[in-house]
């Protein structure tokens, strides 16, 4: 007779000291894991409300500044740097760290219209009102000196912004003119201009370093190829352009901040239409930045608020807001991808997380895991009506919610308007709407 | 062992059908079984060595066959399914998603390897029968702690109800006069032991050992391992069988109204009640299935573990094996007995133990093949009134007239546990921590549903019905209204025309308003039969914080007015 019965040795199965940690045998068999739909569904559940529940983006604000604040920059390379430019001719270094101002200095007699870092993050160019270009060193001045601009530059023609191109010793200003400079020389490489209209925001290509994309007056976006004399492309929109932003990850992915409340997500190659449009703003969107990933857009408006789009996604991932912030005039996303830095008119720079619930700090390894968990889960029953719901739902100050729900009436307005006539007219005779191309006035190569 | 003999052979194979076609590999094999030269130049190494992208240099052995379709999560949708898509974003999203699904099975099939524990067997000698091998045979062979889980309790307050806690480490029994025992049955610690003074009709576990329910003579009390009774629940009156469902901490009673003698452990409850077998959830008053089983009562019904296999026996000697997945058809196997058991209970392995009035008889996988002869029989000296097999251990309870009596089932209990689902080797603050865990996933008693997995599918009737809902609002128009007034000597035409409009405007209205309580019929219809859609009412601890409903009933309102309330 052959017999076993099964004996478990507590030795095996406890842990040998109170310092050690529990041990934990696993057994992945399904017989021994009964209900999981339900279990994982509840745990779901969970995950989504514990993740409103943690929503809590707001990190700090950086005060300083005696005016609004009109332009924002990052410090490529370095982390915790940023600039910020005032209405009142100051300019700011802030530590975002210690949140704490470096150092600032009057470096325009008026508006500070753009900031600029060079590649390699040790100097700094503004631009201002008072039609000059001043390049300064980000490090402080030896004690007893005073802190002067390294270089001025007095320009003929009004200038509204400036930026370095990432991988060559160029930069662009814009303003009645786009001009291209070299470090070196006072005086522009090359002018291009299309029309008679001033340009108002300019951003070079972080991968195609000689392609700039600029934005006008005149509600259109140009771009230019610095190394040919003229412009390549210009595409006109139906109402301005307030910002042009480059994807960081694909050379020919830009979205635009538009007045009309929405911000455009194109395709270089194939202008005659929008790759996403982005809603949720009530009001015109002033600014954007990608994060660094591309995967992600911030976008701030004149509506006070900040939303989060996701590249492909018509609506926003999150919006933030607070009682005191007014008017966003500009927003960078952080290189670490963690944090977004806006600045608004009513003088204060704010730092929020770009993942409204994540925990700041390192994290524990079964920590992590368990966010992990949370977050498989949360992906696989993101479409259950329940978890949406609350996934979706944000708290939004009164105006936004009844502005956002006139806008939608309209929309709905404008649907039925559409539909009616199409109904009563000879069939054929009333185009269909193309909501991704109707808003472009004209295309010009 | 024969798990790693089988990975060899599937290895080889694999390796032969690669090198046969392709002259790549060849190269390869022969390259390193020539002495190796120091490469004069990277670039000449790197030309040797063909690397392929995403190709692994060597392949880990195939995952046996009956271990991977353990762990299988079903067939999936195929490559050729998905080139019947229309969108090809959603074809290669489903792909992947199919692929991750592919490896999550492999890698739960191949951490198999790392079970530390075998199950448990018994082989008799040439020419004998393990039928005929007594307990007292058993334990002699065995080692001596394994020898210590026969044993017998003699005790004066039975018939005795018995219940283990889920990770099979602490027992509580039950005495019909009133004795009740708690304690952890393999150091043989007692919690407590108490004499309520009464009469005991069923005892079950909750969710952890430190608590227990007891159904005595009038209500349900819940006593904590102290013996001190922390809870009395009086709206459970005259209970006769209890069930506590661990996943969604609910204590399931059948009581003697109901008349229905037998109650088991499942999500779904079922009853056994003159040869129906009934199937319940708690969000609804009707059973959600009623199975005729047998032609006279159904006398013991028990399911395993698996929620697959239900076994019911009735007056008549009768022992049906159904399959209960498919709530139709005929029984998977049909057993005349020889007398009518008083219970029954699958062990984890898919043993079926029956308890006759002074003799249990264990079965192995009978609801599989046909077999005859039983596996183990053990007469024990009082009349059974209970059996159970304990989790995880190769042991199972009797509860007698006389006591309390636990043999040994070799190969009955799984080895190998989850020490996140149920650890008999827990500690106190492991405890306490698997407390909060499974109270964070407690799983909400709507979701009891005959198959829980449905919950991930697409409820494809439900989408039809509001689809077709909204076509039948859309359908409904006003008629075109036809009117002509009569033509009256004093009219004049614009007088017609005025009466003309004013008849329009009415009728217009009136048809508005029929076309809005049609549709209001449409979403009523539509929405009664769902049943999440609108939230019902209870009146639970936490309902003050519920909206109030400002619009009372008319009728109501205007009947407390005329009343001068």
């Amino acid at each position: 007779m052959k017999v076993k019965v099964l004996t478990r040795n507590p030795d095996e199965y406890l842990r040998e000291t109170t310092r050690d940690i529990h041990k934990v045998p696993r057994n992945y068999d399904p017989k021994l894991h009964p209900l999981e739909a339900p279990r994982e569904y509840t745990r779901a559940l969970n995950a989504v409300k514990l993740d409103r529940v943690f929503a809590k983006p707001f990190i700090g604000s950086l005060d300083g500044h005696t005016e609004g604040i009109s332009v924002l920059c990052k410090r490529p390379k370095s982390l915790s740097t940023v600039a910020s430019g005032a209405f009142d001719g100051e300019v700011r270094l802030w530590d975002l760290t210690t949140r704490r101002c470096l150092k600032h200095l009057q470096a325009h007699e008026n508006f500070v219209r753009g900031i600029a870092f060079t590649s390699d993050g040790e100097r700094f160019a503004t631009v201002g009102d008072d039609k000059t270009i001043k390049f300064w060193k980000v490090s402080s001045p030896n004690v007893g000196e005073e802190e002067r601009p390294l270089k001025t530059i007095v320009s003929k023609v009004i200038l509204t912004g400036i930026a370095f191109s990432p991988k060559i010793e160029k930069y662009a200003t814009c303003g009645e003119i786009c001009q291209i400079w070299e470090e070196t020389r006072n005086e522009p490489v090359r002018s291009f201009s299309w029309g008679k209209d001033s340009v108002d925001t300019l951003a070079f290509n972080p991968i195609e370093p000689h392609i700039l994309g600029t934005s006008s007056q005149n509600r259109s976006i140009t771009f230019y190829d610095i190394r040919e004399a003229g412009p390549i492309k210009q595409m006109t929109l139906q109402m301005r352009t307030n910002q042009l932003a480059w994807n960081p990850m694909e050379s020919t992915t830009y979205t635009v901040a538009n007045e009309d409340f929405c911000l455009y997500t194109f395709d270089m190659r194939f202008m005659t239409s929008a790759v996403t449009i982005h809603k949720g703003h009530t009001s015109a969107v002033t600014c954007l930045d990608y994060a660094p990933t591309g995967q992600e857009i911030v976008s701030g408006s004149y509506d006070r608020t900040l939303r989060i789009f996701q590249r492909n996604k018509k609506f926003s991932r999150d919006v933030y807001h607070t009682k005191r912030m007014q008017r966003i005039t500009d927003v960078v996303w952080s290189s670490d991808n963690k944090y977004i830095i806006n600045s608004s008119d009513e003088m204060n720079l704010r730092i929020w997380k770009a993942k409204a619930s994540e925990k700041l700090g390192v994290l524990r390894p079964r920590e992590k895991r368990a966010l992990n968990y949370n977050e498989a889960l949360l992906n696989k029953f993101e479409l259950f009506p329940e978890i949406r719901s609350i996934n979706r739902h944000r708290h939004v100050p009164k105006y936004i919610q009844s502005m956002t729900k006139k806008i939608k009436m309209n929309y709905n307005k404008e649907k039925r308007k559409e539909a009616n006539r199409r109904a009563h007219s000879k069939p054929g005779t009333e185009p269909e709407s193309r909501p991704k191309s109707d808003f472009i006035v004209s295309n010009i190569e | 062992m024969s798990l790693r003999k089988e990975k060899g052979k599937k290895s080889d194979k694999k390796k032969k059908n690669k090198n046969g076609p392709k002259g790549g590999k060849e190269k390869f094999s022969s390259n390193v079984q020539r002495v190796r030269k120091p490469p004069t130049e990277v670039e000449d190494r790197w030309k040797k060595v063909p690397r392929r992208r995403g190709k692994p240099m060597f392949s880990l052995p195939a995952v046996p066959k009956e271990v991977a379709e353990k762990h299988t999560r079903g067939d999936g949708i195929s490559s050729e399914q998905a080139n019947k898509f229309v969108s090809k974003i959603q074809k290669k999203k489903t792909l992947v998603r199919e692929q991750k699904v592919k490896w999550a099975e492999e890698v739960a099939a191949r951490a198999e390897l790392l079970l530390t524990e075998e199950p448990g067997f018994l082989q008799a000698n040439e020419g004998e029968v393990t039928k005929k091998l007594t307990q007292r045979q058993i334990a002699a062979h065995v080692d001596i702690t394994s020898a210590t889980k026969y044993f017998e309790l003699d005790l004066d307050f039975g018939p005795y109800r018995i219940d283990y806690t889920r990770n099979g480490r602490h027992l509580l029994i039950g005495g019909r006069r009133g004795h009740v025992g708690a304690f952890d049955w393999v150091t043989k610690r007692l919690h407590c032991e108490i004499n309520v003074m009464e009469e005991i009709k069923d005892v079950q576990w909750l969710h952890i050992e430190t608590m227990f329910a007891i159904a005595q003579k009038n209500w349900v009390h819940i006593y904590n391992n102290q013996g001190v009774e922390i809870h009395c629940l009086q709206n459970m009156k005259n209970v006769l069988r209890m069930t506590f469902l661990p996943y969604h901490f609910l204590l399931a009673t059948s009581n003697e109204d109901s008349e229905v003698p037998c109650h088991i452990r499942h999500p779904c409850d079922g009853f056994g009640f003159t040869g129906t077998v009934s199937m319940w959830c708690p969000t609804k008053k009707k059973a959600l299935v009623n199975m005729l089983c047998h032609k006279s009562g159904v006398e013991t019904l028990s399911v395993d573990h698996t929620g697959t296999y239900m076994a019911t026996t009735s007056v008549s000697r009768e022992l049906k094996i159904w399959d209960i997945r498919k709530l139709e058809g005929s029984p998977v196997q049909i057993y005349d007995l020889r007398g009518t058991p008083v219970d029954t209970s699958f062990s984890q392995r898919g043993g079926l133990a029956l308890g006759f009035n002074n003799c249990v008889e264990v079965y192995r996988d009978w609801q599989v093949v046909r077999k005859k002869r039983a596996y183990l029989v053990h007469e024990s000296l009082g009349m059974i009134d209970n059996v159970e097999f304990c989790p995880y251990e190769d042991v199972l309870g009797i509860g007698t007239r006389t006591g309390f009596t636990s043999i040994i089932v070799p190969g009955s209990g799984e080895p190998n546990f989850d020490a996140f689902e149920a650890n008999p080797m827990q500690t106190k603050s492991q405890r306490r921590e698997a407390e909060v865990k499974s109270l964070l996933d407690k799983v909400q008693p709507e979701m009891i549903v005959l198959e829980p997995r449905d919950l991930l599918n697409v409820n494809v009737p439900k989408l039809k019905e509001r689809i077709q809902t909204k076509i039948d609002i859309l359908k409904i128009r006003p008629p075109d209204v036809d009117f002509t007034p009569k033509n009256k000597k004093r009219g004049n035409t614009a007088r017609k025309a005025r009466v003309k409009k004013i008849v329009k405007q009415d009728m217009k209205k009136d048809m508005a308003r029929q076309i809005a309580a049609a549709q209001n019929q449409i979403l009523e219809k539509s929405g009664a039969e769902q049943p999440h859609s609108k939230k019902q009412r209870t009146s639970g601890a936490l309902s003050r914080f519920l909206p109030k409903n400002k619009k009372k009933d008319k009728s109501l309102q205007s009947h407390a007015k005329r009343r001068g309330v």
